[in-house]
């Protein structure tokens, strides 16, 4: 009987052995396959990167096209960032106004606001706006044009969807951005001089003599040129995610979703290589 | 002698050959679609293309214009090698075949006008404005369509659209036409209408087609030639009456299904 109990065990264990190692198997193969499908994203995303580069030269450019665009992601999306810039600048000044006071240094509130809005608040205030308004709408836009047949009636009728589609919004997103940082930048400090005047009297002349008196030309040109870059990848990941939407109306959600993540997500990096780039300059 | 007969019989009719499909095999994953499926079109007939929903009609021809890159065998459209040729040819050869799509694909930020000037801009480059109109204006007429030129296709009836998609598709004057369920979620009269389009389509401008539906009274309505595909492959070829009297079961419980 004790040898029948023994035995039994034994077996129990060689079961629970062969159990976890089938788990541990399992489990190898599912990690394996999402590493084989992120590099096959990332693989893919290249290809699709290189062909727009490649259709961006392309002699056949679709200038109207990319005009349309222009329209609708600059012109469109002003009044958004009109209100996110006056607010913005706003309210940094009157959560940073009793901090200053407490020094004694309230002069010196329009030119703390100014160099936050130039270098880093209004980019990328205004970026990841754009990337919930502009990427999201190109995802949902390409996405359902791909699953309606749309893209695939463009290819057939001989016109490259890549050129007409995906050339024209990157383009006018790379562009686009950073007149709209600028624009959002200068309403910033337009609610900054409001916001001052709530609780005391500034003349617009003395607050933008104190606010560009500490601003020079290395405070605003790196953060223009990575508007630049945070418009390419606002663009492009919108595209990206809406050209390669699957198919089914559920995809659409999806490619508009993970738009949004993503060029969110890629503006906060540009952001910290920039200012790591910038850092090493200065 | 007889031979020479069926040398020239052979060479007439691979000179009237459009479309030829050899041993043409395709699979997604684990699913194999198309099973080494040969077929040819002839200039100047509707061919058309039975069968159940998932036995790879739709695919077929998406392999043809190279919407979707097959696995294994030849598609020649006019003597050319599909799966052989570069972009630029690509396109060009794109340019003599007219698609139009089961949802119609008419593209939704554009007025029809815009939709039908979309290709006409692209494919002939030489039309001035005025001929461009011209050919709108004719093009919706042939169709039925005359006061739908500065509408969105979102305030079209179904059959509209389809109507609409066609005009798109045969504005630049295509040689070759397929056909993707044409008259698939429409009513029986307005399907009617579809096939009769077809066949005016096929008159007027005197196009080859190849037309995939499940829809027994297209079939009949337009047919010059059917193939019923099976598992990916031409289970069986003939003209609508032999279909309708064969005694086949397949063949009779899908012609015993349609209304």
């Amino acid at each position: 009987m004790k040898k029948l109990g023994s035995s039994s065990k034994v077996t129990k264990k060689a079961i629970f052995v062969k159990l976890q190692i089938m788990r541990l198997g399992e489990k190898t193969y599912k990690k394996k396959q999402e590493a084989n499908r992120m590099f096959a994203a990332i693989g893919d995303f290249t290809l699709f990167f290189w062909q727009t580069l490649k259709e961006a030269f392309s002699l056949d450019f679709e200038f109207n096209e990319f005009l349309r665009q222009c329209f609708q992601i600059g012109y469109k999306t002003v009044p958004l960032i009109s209100v996110t810039g006056m607010i913005m600048g706003a309210v940094l000044t009157i959560q940073s106004r009793p901090v200053l006071a407490d020094f004694g240094a309230v002069s010196l509130l329009p030119g703390m606001v100014a160099a936050s809005i130039i270098r880093e608040m209004g980019p990328v205030i205004t970026a990841l706006i754009c990337a919930g308004k502009i990427g999201s709408g190109i995802g949902a836009e390409l996405g359902s044009m791909k699953v309606s047949e749309q893209i695939d009636a463009m290819e057939v009728s001989s016109t490259h969807p890549i050129r007409f589609l995906v050339v024209t919004r990157v383009l006018a997103a790379t562009l686009m951005i950073p007149v709209l940082v600028m624009y959002a930048d200068a309403l910033g400090i337009l609610g900054s001089w409001a916001a001052i005047n709530i609780k005391g009297s500034v003349s617009f002349v003395l607050f933008f003599h104190q606010a560009f008196r500490v601003i020079d030309f290395m405070d605003f040109f790196p953060a223009v040129i990575k508007t630049f870059f945070f418009g390419a990848a606002i663009g492009l990941v919108g595209c990206y995610k809406g050209y390669t939407a699957a198919q089914g109306t559920e995809s659409v959600g999806k490619a508009a979703n993970s738009a949004v993540v993503i060029a969110s997500l890629l503006v906060i990096i540009i952001d910290l290589i920039a200012v790591q780039i910038t850092d090493m300059l200065l | 002698m007889s031979n020479k007969v069926g040398d020239i019989a052979k060479s007439s009719e691979t000179s009237n050959l459009v479309i030829e499909i050899n041993n043409l095999s395709k699979g997604f994953d684990d699913l194999q679609v198309l099973k080494n499926l040969s077929l040819n079109l002839f200039n100047g007939e509707n061919l058309v293309v039975l069968g159940k929903s998932g036995s790879g009609k739709s695919v077929l021809i998406k392999c043809i214009v190279r919407l979707i890159n097959s696995d294994r065998g030849t598609i020649k459209v006019f003597g050319k090698n599909v799966n052989e040729l570069k972009s630029k040819e690509l396109s060009k050869l794109r340019q003599k075949i007219g698609f139009l799509f089961q949802s119609g694909a008419l593209y939704d930020s554009m007025t029809i006008k815009q939709n039908l000037e979309f290709p006409l801009i692209r494919i002939k480059k030489k039309l001035t404005k005025k001929e461009r109109d011209e050919k709108i204006e004719e093009v919706l007429e042939n169709v039925g369509l005359t006061d739908t030129l500065h509408k969105m296709p979102s305030e079209l009836s179904g059959g509209m659209r389809k109507r609409a998609s066609l005009a798109r598709t045969i504005i630049v004057d295509p040689m070759i036409m397929l056909y993707d369920e044409p008259t698939t979620g429409l009513d029986p009269e307005t399907s009617s209408g579809i096939s009769t389009l077809i066949n005016d389509v096929q008159k007027k401008y005197n196009t080859s087609s190849i037309i995939i539906t499940h829809d027994i009274e297209c079939a009949r309505a337009t047919a010059d030639r059917i193939i019923m595909l099976k598992d990916g492959d031409v289970y069986m070829e003939g003209n609508i009456d032999e279909f309708e009297n064969s005694s086949d079961e397949t063949i009779q419980s899908f012609f015993k299904e349609k209304p």
